[in-house]
């Protein structure tokens, strides 16, 4: 194995830092070393969203990150955000609308809400549409999704 | 969250949408407005928050992959590169400390997974049938080292004569993989030959078509995964699964050891589709081998690469159809004949088969009806259970056959299929009888309102002339369709035989003990809300587990549209019998138990396939609109209309969830979801090259529900999990052809199929009319 030397980031909120090889997947660092199981692998790809997380507030999906490449920066996954009001009216309106089923991609399209409504506090739901085309979902067909990320802009105004 | 509407007083609810609906989007339809107030209780058809939504979207709900047992080993898979070969050699390289191979040897008992037919192997004894096929696990503590090893394996292969698709499967000319005629199954009902030659010479027209509808893979958005644990001499295996028993007795067969040391846990599953159905006994097989052989967990998740290119998927088909018309434009008789590829082992494909038989003839008035199918092997990917279960193909093939037969009499399609749609005590097509209402006839009127049918047809409105050619061609289409609740024939009588359990809980409440899983659909909702609404207790008050074979009766597979129906009926019962033991005053903790019985009336006989082949039907009719730009050829779908019968919804929200999630699904079998085989290997093995329906796909979607109470269903219930799926498809393709005027005869619809043919009929033209 590399002996490099520790790479630090911000996690969650914390100062955090991760030994060993900078091309491990940030995915697998998140899961193994930090047992952030909220991060899901669904294609290991970069197609499908499941492991969606904040660097920097950009949205990015964790198996196509190596772990060096965030030295230095803050990551911000479900763990993390499920701490703020903007979770909790997110997760609000999801459970609403009918936005959650099988679950296993919910938490890399609640980061993906999130990183809209950062962006854009009111958005259209076009705007939705195109903002949540990273993230798949088998379960729902979308539309419950959008209109969760619609409502959670209203219930949440304030909150963005 | 606290559900306040569970505790709210019992007057009958308004029906009320949590949501408004967004004036972008067609929502008012996404669930009835048209409910009349039901004065039976509270919970019933109110939509309530889920128990699983937050710990899902928080990240907390555990999957498969996020069991880490102390001292777990990774496993992973050397699969076959080739369709069909016999294995002369395979050398491992030597492994370091810690590192265990498992093969056909470490099987203890017999290494056959536990099916319909025992054929296919847990892992492969000298000879591998299809690429993908398992040969054996390298067992370790690190997936990389693991892959790496995996790659210094050599396997030399003897290749025999592959055979691929169903003409080269029937064609007699290659050494058969199954039996003797390479058929898994193969049937023939309905009237003779000599009645259906009568009535073709007495016709006044005589339709021949055939359509063909390809591979659909469920991408459930968790890969399969299972951990296997060894203690004590037991064997503990949890997994993404929908049939725990399965999984259990497949393992009891396969150890060749008595039940009690086998245990079988659900964990969170991550979406299933059918797609865990059959498939999770073989890895879970594979993971409990390891964890006997290494005596330590092992955890066995394929990548999602793996998952596409070894599990099953939903059968290709084809289906061939000769129909006899009188004077007055009538069927009188229908010949169908339906082939489906069931690729290297035999899995479900026998009873796949014979829910494609029951729906061939649609939802038709057929006076002679003859049906004939068979499941054939090939060198390729098992195909097996997948939401619809045989009926979007039979639906895919009877609908563009009814379409084209209108317009071969010149009549509207959907005036057509109204003409011919069944009713109540009407024969099905294995002679049964249709016995409870059949609402098709108002449901066609609804989805032709609700869809602005008449003015959307080809023609009925003027081209705008100022658009040019290369405007977009706009089309709308219908289908008519319905989906036979629970097991197909005899099954929940003969060979499942369902039992629950009830458990009574301290202050009123109760704890449901099924085999049946959450994977998202929302039984876990749904039948506490059945049970509670029946022991009129709030419904927090009812507990439900993921299923532990230790724990729970076998009420049979998480399948077939039946966990509602069925073991909610079931569970009704019991909290009945535990009711009315609570007020008679009997202070008694034991817990009640029931076991199905057939609906008194419904016959069915396995052998001549006569009866009713479905104890309840559920009923559907949809309407696609799509835009065509006749230039490239692609297809955008402005907008689905659904009108469904599903006797009475428990949660509305869990119902608009099947509904839409079931139409992405149908659309995207209809047209986005193309998968082919190279070199008998599935080209498409990624979610990049895998095309599944994204946000921006999806179009509004408009619906309504009819009421329609089944007497023998809890609440009224019938089956709906399935049923929103089958009828997309073929709505959609019959949309295209309105379109562009030119037959559909396959699914997906491609652009690139529909380019190739624009080029063909330039070539020698040939219209939609003149076949």
């Amino acid at each position: 194995m590399n002996a490099e030397a520790p790479i630090r980031f911000r996690l969650n909120g914390r100062e955090v830092s991760a030994s060993g090889d900078p091309l491990r997947r940030l995915l697998d660092v998140l899961r193994e070393d930090f047992g952030l199981t909220g991060v899901k692998e669904g294609c290991g790809e970069g197609e499908c969203g499941a492991c969606a997380v904040l660097i920097d507030g950009r949205l990015v999906n964790s198996c196509l990150v190596p772990v060096g490449d965030v030295e230095g920066r803050s990551v911000l996954t479900v763990e993390g955000f499920r701490e703020t009001d903007r979770y909790r009216a997110i997760a609000a309106a999801m459970e609403e609308t009918g936005a959650v089923q099988c679950g296993f991609c919910t938490p890399g399209f609640v980061m993906a809400a999130e990183a809209l409504l950062r962006k854009n506090p009111d958005p259209s739901v076009e705007e939705i549409r195109e903002a949540l085309s990273g993230n798949l979902c088998r379960c729902t067909g979308y539309h419950a999704i959008v209109y969760a990320v619609r409502k959670a802009a209203e219930t949440g105004k304030d909150l963005w | 969250m606290s559900q306040p509407d569970a505790t709210a007083p019992k007057k009958p609810p308004l029906h009320r949408r949590n949501t408004p609906p967004d004036p972008q989007v067609v929502v008012d339809g996404r669930c009835p407005g048209l409910y009349i107030l039901w004065g039976m209780g509270s919970l019933i058809r109110r939509s309530i928050p889920r128990d699983d939504a937050r710990p899902k979207s928080g990240g907390f709900a555990e999957y498969v992959a996020d069991l880490h047992p102390l001292g777990m080993l990774y496993a992973r898979t050397l699969r076959s590169a080739r369709p069909r070969a016999r294995i002369a050699s395979v050398r491992v390289p030597e492994l370091p400390p810690g590192c265990f191979v498992v093969d056909r040897s470490d099987v203890p008992g017999v290494n056959r997974v536990k099916m319909l037919v025992d054929d296919q192997p847990f892992l492969a004894e000298g000879e591998v049938n299809y690429v993908g096929e398992p040969i054996l696990l390298l067992v370790g503590p690190d997936r990389e080292q693991l892959d790496r090893l995996l790659s210094a394996v050599v396997v030399e292969y003897e290749d025999r004569q592959p055979i691929f698709g169903v003409r080269d499967s029937l064609s007699g000319k290659k050494e058969p993989i199954y039996g003797t005629d390479n058929l898994f199954a193969s049937y023939v009902f309905g009237a003779s030959e000599a009645e259906m030659d009568r009535a073709f010479r007495e016709a006044s027209l005589v339709q021949q078509d055939e359509y063909e509808s390809g591979y659909q893979e469920h991408i459930y958005m968790e890969p399969q995964g299972m951990v296997g644990v060894y203690e004590g001499g037991r064997v503990t295996v949890y997994g993404s699964m929908q049939c725990p028993y399965y999984v259990k007795n497949a393992l009891v067969q396969g150890f060749g050891w008595e039940e009690g040391r086998i245990r079988v846990v659900q964990t969170t599953t991550g979406g299933a589709f059918g797609g865990k159905e059959e498939y999770p006994s073989l890895i879970a097989g594979h993971a409990a081998f390891a964890a006997v052989k290494c005596g330590r967990p092992v955890q066995l998740l394929l990548d999602r690469q793996e998952d596409i290119v070894s599990t099953t998927k939903r059968h290709p088909a084809v289906v061939r159809f000769r129909t006899a018309l009188d004077g007055q434009a009538r069927i009188t008789a229908m010949q169908v004949d339906v082939t489906l590829d069931g690729g290297a082992y035999a899995g479900l494909s026998d009873v796949v088969l014979q829910r494609a038989l029951f729906a061939a003839t649609g939802v038709y008035r057929v006076p002679l009806a003859r049906v004939s199918g068979r499941a054939c092997a090939t060198s390729s990917v098992p195909t097996g259970a997948f939401r619809g279960f045989g009926g979007p193909q039979a639906f895919f093939a009877v609908e563009m056959h009814m379409h084209h037969l209108a317009l071969a009499v010149g009549e509207d399609p959907l005036d057509f299929k109204r003409r011919h749609a069944v009713s109540k005590g009407d024969a099905t097509v294995t002679g049964g009888v249709y016995r409870q209402d059949v609402k098709l006839a108002e449901m066609a009127d609804t989805l032709e309102a609700l869809s602005g049918y008449r003015e959307k047809k080809r023609g009925s409105a003027p081209r705008d002339e100022q658009a040019g050619d290369d405007a977009p061609l706009r089309g709308i289409g219908v289908s008519l369709f319905f989906h036979g609740a629970g097991f197909t024939g005899s099954g929940e009588k003969d060979k499942i035989k369902a039992r629950v359990e009830l458990l009574p809980l301290e202050e009123g409440g109760a704890e449901i003990l099924v085999s049946n899983v959450e994977m998202g659909q929302g039984s876990q909702t749904t039948l506490r809300k059945i049970v509670a609404e029946t022991l009129q207790v709030p419904v927090e008050a009812v507990v439900y587990r993921n299923p532990d074979t230790d724990r729970v009766p076998d009420s049979g597979p998480t399948v077939a549209s039946r966990t509602v129906m069925i073991v909610g009926k079931l569970l009704m019962e019991a909290a009945e019998e535990l009711r009315a033991r609570r007020e008679a005053g009997k202070a008694d903790s034991s817990p009640v138990f029931k076991s199905y019985r057939q609906p008194e009336g419904v016959e069915w006989n396995q052998e001549s396939f006569r009866g009713d082949a479905y104890q309840a039907y559920s009923w559907g009719a949809n309407a696609v609109e799509v835009e065509v730009d006749p230039l490239t050829c692609e297809i955008r779908v402005c907008g689905i209309w659904g009108v469904y019968d599903i006797g009475r919804a428990i949660d509305e929200r869990i119902i608009q969830g099947q509904i839409e999630g079931g139409i992405a699904q149908g659309l995207g079998y209809g047209s986005l979801e193309h998968m082919a085989l190279r070199n008998g290997r599935i080209a498409q093995d990624s979610v990049t090259d895998y095309i599944i329906p994204t946000s921006l796909d999806v179009p509004p979607m408009e619906y309504r529900l009819v009421d329609n109470p089944y007497a023998e269903g809890p609440y009224g219930a019938k089956g709906a999990g399935e049923l929103p799926l089958v009828g997309a498809a073929p709505a959609l393709a019959a949309a295209v052809q309105d379109a562009l005027g030119r037959p559909i005869r396959r699914i997906p619809v491609t652009p690139e199929d529909l380019m190739a043919e624009a080029a063909r009929a330039d070539n020698g033209a040939r219209s939609a009319h003149e076949r």
